[in-house]
């Protein structure tokens, strides 16, 4: 789960780390208000939208005054931001964040991840701020320092000052660099973080250091601890199907293609949407129905995959250990019959109580197409979608 | 032979007396597994199943001389009831639940690395489909049916993509020895490097296929170890070459972020270590045929 700049400062300031002072915005007149009230000469605004690039994409305006504070949180509230991670539909801005612009010296770059390799938390750091972090590795990894975390002792304060040094501070922004990388590493440990990432770091011509930008990302299974972040979440900002698919038990991702799909377990589902692709065409989406699925869910499921216009025809492919083949096709039975399916459907069901699955569906009475292995409903799909494009 | 358990090997089950728990422990007795009980806290000294019910791991093992563990124990429970297991000396644990917090799991690897190599247990799962040796015994929710006995050794990440494969065998008139899911989340417990060194040294088996997704080292790392390692030879299959990158296909730990996440560069490193790779998904059972005509010749 992502979450908003303006919610990572908020979280982040809680835990020590230093951020410019600013404020939310949702509509131009708010954002005028909020830069009276922050007072200075200089702010910054920036459209929050869960996604990183933003600069580049024009989504970040300096301003000189409160009438330009206006006029650019109205030309960016309500806009379809696309940055080079959003894809081509970007992300509608409803939030703008006013914050007092801080001129700096140096930009650095301070991060965390949950490292696969290692099973570790890991931090990273670079003295080539403002970059992102894979053009650094790209170009010049040998100035990415690291620190790798045990998670039975924590991270220690050596570990920041290694950091701190590496990044060439010296004086008093050595103890402020510490503060930040030990607040930083409780942030993400204590609130059951995956990706936390400040960058900029920047370092004031005063000695300060400031959080900049910050992104945040969480584990999704650990939500029902972290109650305070979970509350941040934006369903603006996330595809409607997904979240209606979520409340479902389910788990469903939006493609391009034609050929709905409908599977059990994340393994069979990537390797079906594979077979779709070998068959000829493209799978419409990714759904996993999840074990022990009743026939209920798999009506949901039905009902979500139809919902994409760009659906020709449907593919349930079902190799049941903890599901039961006999709910499997309850639920597909009543679906198709409920939802009055035009589309071509082909069934494939295999595992736990396989034959009273089938009986079910054969004593539909429906136009079900039914296939009993994974080539054979992969080409029955594209086969009975292509007959219907004819 | 098999690896990990086999008929004799004693069994309890954690979290016993949940609906998911019974359902899963009575056709593992089904199948033949040798359940000798299981551990609720608080409802220690009653029976359920026919089997003694105890409230701590430590107690099960003292009276019923367990060694391998299955746990149904809900994601908040999960990683504590794991170390309960570590701590209780059981030697094989199996975790079945989804959705176990990644940092909870990292504290669980750690806690595992404290005890010395050759007393360290091995941990199968998290969100996986379990293991089973065909025909003799079974520590997960499979459909035990679609197993037959024979030589082909079975490592996946996915549950359902195992019981594809073993399907796909079986048409083919072929057997496994053991077929392990070993999840898929970022963190798990034991990798497919540990399954390819038990299966090398089970003479029972002849081949081993390789199942594996999106994501992570793991298949790389498995792939280069076979070369190294290993004179029987590994079948490789990654799904996933239609996932959009950066997208979380299902699996907390299907996600393709840096090079050589995807299923195609997965392919391509696997073929290079000179695994044969499936081409496609409906070509696994074919595949571990050709392979093993050639071993047999």
């Amino acid at each position: 789960m992502d979450i908003h700049e303006y919610q990572a400062k908020e979280l982040l300031a809680t835990f020590g780390v230093a951020v410019p002072r600013g404020a939310i915005a949702y509509t131009p007149d708010q954002a005028a208000y909020c830069a009276s009230e922050l007072g200075g000469t200089k702010w910054v605004v920036k459209a929050q939208i869960h996604s990183g690039g933003r600069g580049k994409a024009g989504g970040i305006k300096l301003c000189g005054s409160e009438q330009d504070v206006q006029q650019a949180a109205n030309a960016l509230l309500g806009m379809q931001l696309v940055t080079a991670q959003t894809g081509a539909e970007g992300r509608i801005v409803h939030r703008v964040y006013i914050e007092e612009a801080k001129p700096f010296v140096r930009e650095l770059y301070l991060s965390l991840v949950l490292d696969r390799n290692t099973q570790r938390i890991i931090l990273m750091a670079s003295t080539e701020g403002g970059m992102e972090i894979e053009e650094i590795a790209k170009n010049s990894p040998e100035l990415i320092l690291q620190e790798s975390v045990d998670p039975a002792i924590g991270l220690r304060p050596f570990q920041a000052r290694k950091l701190a040094f590496g990044l060439g501070l010296q004086g008093k922004q050595v103890q402020r660099a510490v503060t930040i990388i030990l607040g930083a590493y409780r942030a993400f440990r204590d609130l059951d973080a995956t990706m936390l990432e400040i960058n900029p770091l920047a370092v004031t011509a005063d000695d300060q250091l400031l959080a900049l930008d910050a992104k945040m990302s969480f584990d999704d299974n650990a939500m029902f601890r972290q109650t305070q972040v979970n509350e941040m979440r934006d369903y603006s900002q996330e595809d409607p199907r997904e979240a209606q698919a979520a409340e479902h038990g389910l788990n469903y991702i939006g493609l391009t293609g034609s050929i709905g799909c409908i599977i059990n377990g994340a393994g069979l589902a990537m390797a079906t949407m594979d077979m779709i692709k070998h068959a000829g065409e493209e799978p419409a989406n990714f759904l996993d129905i999840g074990g022990g699925a009743s026939p209920e869910r798999v009506a949901a499921a039905f009902k979500l995959v139809i919902s994409d216009a760009s659906v020709g025809a449907v593919l349930v492919n079902i190799f049941a250990g903890i599901n039961r083949c006999d709910w499997i096709a309850q639920g597909v039975v009543k679906a198709a019959k409920m939802l009055n399916l035009k589309v071509p459907l082909v069934v494939r069901l295999a595992g736990t109580n396989v034959e009273a699955g089938k009986k079910i569906i054969a004593d539909s009475g429906l136009p079900i197409i039914t296939a009993d292995t994974l080539a054979e409903a992969a080409a029955k799909a594209v086969a009975a979608y292509r007959a219907t494009r004819k | 032979m098999s690896i990990l358990i086999n008929e004799k090997t004693p069994v309890i089950v954690q979290g016993f007396t949940g609906d998911k728990a019974s359902f899963h422990a009575k056709e593992m007795i089904a199948y033949g597994t040798n359940v000798v009980g299981g551990v609720t806290p608080g409802k220690g000294g009653s029976t359920h199943l026919g089997l003694p019910v105890f409230n701590t791991v430590q107690d099960a093992v003292r009276k019923t001389g367990a060694t391998a563990s299955i746990v149904f124990v809900p994601p908040a429970f999960s990683a504590d009831a794991l170390m309960e297991a570590i701590d209780a000396g059981i030697t094989l644990i199996c975790s079945i639940t989804d959705g176990i917090p990644a940092q909870d799991m990292m504290a669980v690897k750690s806690y595992l690395l404290r005890f010395p190599e050759d007393k360290r247990a091995i941990l199968v799962g998290p969100n996986c489909a379990g293991i089973i040796s065909a025909g003799r015994a079974m520590l997960g929710i499979m459909p035990g049916h679609i197993y037959s006995r024979g030589p082909v050794g079975i490592v996946s990440r996915s549950g359902t993509l195992g019981y594809e494969a073993a399907a796909q065998m079986n048409a083919l008139g072929i057997g496994q020895s053991t077929s392990v899911g070993i999840g898929g989340d970022p963190i798990n417990g034991s990798s497919f490097i540990d399954h390819l060194k038990l299966f090398e040294q089970d003479p029972e088996t002849k081949v081993v296929m390789m199942i594996g997704e999106i994501g992570g080292p793991q298949e790389a790392e498995a792939a280069q170890f076979a070369k190294e390692n290993m004179s029987k030879p590994v079948i490789g299959y990654v799904a996933g070459l239609t996932a959009p990158k950066g997208r979380k296909m299902g699996h907390a730990g299907a996600i393709i972020s840096t090079f050589g996440d995807s299923a195609a560069e997965k392919s391509e490193i696997m073929k290079s270590f000179g695994l044969s790779v499936a081409p496609s998904a409906s070509d696994l059972g074919a595949t571990v045929a050709k392979v093993l005509a050639k071993v047999a010749r």
